[in-house]
């Protein structure tokens, strides 16, 4: 963003006061800040991490977005990258980690995997799509995608939290749809408790 | 191209035969089948047959245990493959029962303790019991889960047809989603009459069970004990990877690994996909080094065709494997230094000649990672113009000084070295003993190299030396890889010099592969360790069982006991230097 960009609101500035003074709207200086610090979590499944190791590593250099800190810990990050084939048996864990970070937060599927289950879809233990439990953002193909690839989808992640707004943002309102998504289980199969109920007439949820 | 002469099955010497024949009468026979070798022994001498084996034929370590479903036949067999760390070949053996929804052999455990995480496989996936296990749970996926998911009558909620291609995609091509085809929508089926409401599920408390059995007290006090968990979502444990400690303050009282959390189920999906289907997805076993995974499958494959790829698809096989140990060797040195505490930073001058690599790698193959580069008589296409430059450029200049670069920080480092010297060891006997492979044996004093010890390829023409450092800890395994580096440089020295020119495919492209009834299990010497590739064909374009053995997965038998007695802290450096990774230990 050039850094002119925030101050663009219209009004006039005196031009002994350019320079030393920004009119802008809140939303806009809000946005530009959160937008240039998202932070990832330290969070790889597969292939497509090494990957993602590469895009932080310094040909690719993750850092030019005001990326690179990745951290482990889902309470300080503000986006997910999903790199890699979500399992059955990871799935739980993977929803126990989104509930855990912190609103606003954002899901970036990476790779055909997570995308929608890849080559890998047709398999018993595969969830076809990390978007059947958790809110993606922004789909990356490729298999595994280039870091380049990766770079270009956070630059889309970016670019949504610009449009953005604190008067619309549902983690800001009164009421909003702040419920946790309700862990599944392990049984002889995936249990989806937000389907549950419907599980025993086998009928088509 | 010549004519090749067939390739010799695995058959022990002649000595041999008479020693096991006496000894057991009409309880073992050879395998008679056309296309099989070994010997099918009766369960009830398996262990005697085995501590034989061992004790007085020297084939001390226990390559891969699977299982494979027979169902024309009506049986299920277990197959186990022994080689001698001296070197030469190896023996295969067999026991066959009759299907029944749980079969029972007895366990090798006691005789072969490399085999725990491999039964535990088969009964997880086969529904083999194995008596006299010490803790057999499942493994892959979790406890509780319906069914014996390799059985060739269990079908996945997915499910369409038993062999690719699908007839709904081809000759015709009318795709079904496959969420339409499931009455859930989903990728799930359930047992008939299960209802979730009224059951708690609890598939952990076997693994907390196991922690705390075979631990006792010491000295006879109830002290507290914690039970700590790391993973799957942890950053020191290369993936989700997940390791259940019990611990006595600080110190490692047992130690189990937990995995399955990135089972994509290879093995399931490669038994209905066509030979030629498989390369694609032996990429992503081991994501790091996808050549040598290519090799290994490629190399079983054609045993089983009996063809040879030209003179100049060899040299290329061969300089393509040792780029993918020398970028592996790299990213583990990294990795083990972000673990032992050095955020990043090390990983970066790894990383940076590993691009290097890739970049010969996407020019040659078209893809950085996943490079599905080999095929069944060669390579899929020759070096295009310019890579034999670059890979020479990397040969002889960059890579033999950056790697001086690089252990010049490393080798000498205060914290390496006191975190590394006399922690996590793992004695010579013990690697042995756990099948250990790869550096972690070679580290321990092993020095078991299978392109020496039974030379695949034209290996047999290079001159390199085997890695090798005799104490087994941690320090030794980083260096060991240091080693290895200097010595793939080595081999592709030589082999870009001697590169012949010609074609680079035995066979003319086609669609579909015939492959002659039999089995056949190729191994390579794979940057982890020795990756094996068992392949049951029965003459259909699928193969009717294809079995990895996976050096990581199988590596880990020896994690736990090298970890007992020490600090929590050198869990996290010992995982580092084993050099796992989780799609080849979960596939």
């Amino acid at each position: 963003m050039d850094t002119n960009e925030p101050n663009a609101s219209g009004v006039d500035i005196p031009p002994e006061m350019q320079g030393q003074v920004a009119i802008t709207s809140l939303d806009k200086v809000y946005n530009w800040g959160r937008s240039a610090s998202v932070w990832p979590m330290m969070f790889g499944l597969a292939c497509c991490a090494i990957e993602m190791i590469c895009a932080a590593a310094s040909r690719y250099d993750i850092a030019r977005f005001g990326m690179e800190v990745m951290r482990p810990s889902p309470r300080q990050s503000d986006l997910m990258i999903v790199s890699g084939t979500v399992t059955k048996k990871m799935m739980p864990i993977i929803v126990r980690l989104y509930n855990q970070m912190p609103e606003p937060k954002y899901v970036l599927a990476m790779g055909a995997c997570a995308s929608g289950g890849g080559p890998f879809k047709e398999g018993y233990n595969v969830v076809s799509g990390v978007d059947k439990f958790v809110p993606v953002d922004v789909y990356v193909p490729g298999c595994p995608p280039t870091p380049q690839a990766l770079l270009n989808g956070l630059m889309k992640i970016q670019e949504k939290i610009r449009g953005e707004s604190i008067k619309g943002s549902r983690w800001y309102q009164k009421g909003g749809d702040m419920a946790e998504i309700p862990v599944p289980l392990l049984g002889p199969d995936l249990i989806d408790l937000r389907k549950a109920a419907d599980l025993k007439t086998g009928e088509k949820v | 191209m010549t004519t090749p002469s067939p390739l010799p099955a695995i058959q022990p010497s002649q000595s041999d035969i008479s020693v096991l024949t006496t000894r057991f009468p009409e309880k073992i026979n050879p395998d008679s089948r056309s296309g099989y070798s070994g010997w099918v022994v009766d369960k009830t001498q398996l262990l005697a047959f085995a501590s034989a084996l061992r004790d007085e034929l020297g084939y001390d370590y226990l390559s891969s245990v699977t299982a494979v479903d027979y169902l024309p036949q009506d049986q299920i067999e277990v197959v186990y493959h022994a080689y001698k760390t001296t070197g030469g070949p190896g023996i295969v053996f067999k026991v066959q029962v009759p299907r029944a929804s749980e079969v029972e052999i007895p366990s090798l455990v006691s005789v072969y303790p490399g085999a725990e995480l491999q039964e535990r496989e088969a009964w997880d996936l086969f529904g083999v019991k194995f008596t006299g296990h010490p803790d057999l749970r499942r493994i892959l996926m979790w406890e509780g889960f319906a069914g014996h998911p390799l059985r060739k009558d269990w079908h996945e909620p997915y499910f369409e047809e038993d062999a690719k291609p699908l007839k709904s995609r081809w000759p015709e091509g009318h795709p079904v989603k496959a969420e339409s085809r499931n009455k859930y929508g989903d990728n799930i089926a359930y047992p008939d009459g299960f209802e979730p409401q009224n059951k708690t599920f609890d598939p952990e408390k076997a693994l907390y069970d196991a922690l705390q059995r075979n631990s006792p007290d010491e000295l006879g006090l109830s002290t507290d004990r914690i039970i700590l968990n790391m993973g799957p979502q942890h950053p020191s444990t290369h993936g989700v990877f997940r390791i259940a400690v019990l611990l006595d303050g600080e110190k490692v009282i047992n130690l189990k690994p937990v995995m399955g959390y990135l089972h994509r189920n290879h093995e399931k999906i490669g038994e209905r996909n066509t030979f030629i289907m498989n390369i694609p997805y032996t990429d992503r076993l081991d994501y790091l080094s996808s050549m040598s995974n290519n090799f290994g499958y490629a190399l079983a494959v054609e045993k089983l065709m009996n063809v040879k790829p030209p003179e100049r698809a060899e040299f290329i096989r061969v300089i393509m494997a040792e780029m993918t140990r020398i970028s592996n060797h790299l990213m583990a040195i990294g990795a083990l230094l972000n673990d032992l505490g050095a955020y990043f930073t090390p990983m970066l001058y790894s990383l940076e000649e590993r691009e290097l690599i890739l970049d010969i790698f996407e020019a040659v193959a078209g893809s950085r990672m996943m490079c599905n580069y080999f095929r069944f008589g060669g390579v899929s296409r020759d070096l295009p113009e310019g890579a034999l430059q670059k890979i020479k450029d990397l040969a002889f200049e960059r890579l033999p000084r950056k790697m001086d670069e690089i252990e010049r920080f490393l080798s000498e480092n205060e914290i390496i070295r006191s975190r590394g010297i006399g922690q996590g060891v793992l004695t010579a006997e013990n690697a042995i003993r756990f099948s250990a492979a790869g550096p972690l044996l070679r580290a321990s004093g092993i020095p078991y190299d299978i392109r020496r010890a039974e030379p695949y390829s034209i290996y047999d023409r290079f001159e390199f030396d085997v890695a090798v450092r005799q104490n087994g800890d941690i320090y030794d395994r980083l260096m060991v890889r240091f080693e290895e580096i200097r010595q793939s440089i080595r081999i592709i020295q030589q082999a870009v010099k001697k590169m012949p020119e010609g074609p680079v495919m035995a066979l003319k492209p086609m669609y579909q592969v015939r492959v002659p009834p039999g089995e056949s299990y190729g191994r390579v010497e794979g940057p982890k360790g020795e990756l094996g590739f068992y392949i049951v064909s029965n003459g259909k374009p699928n193969p009717w069982r294809y079995h990895v053995r996976a050096p990581s997965f199988i590596n880990l038998t020896a994690f736990g006991p090298m970890c007992i007695g020490q600090k929590v802290a050198d869990v996290v450096a010992v995982l580092g230097s084993i050099d796992i990774v989780l799609g080849e230990v979960d596939r």
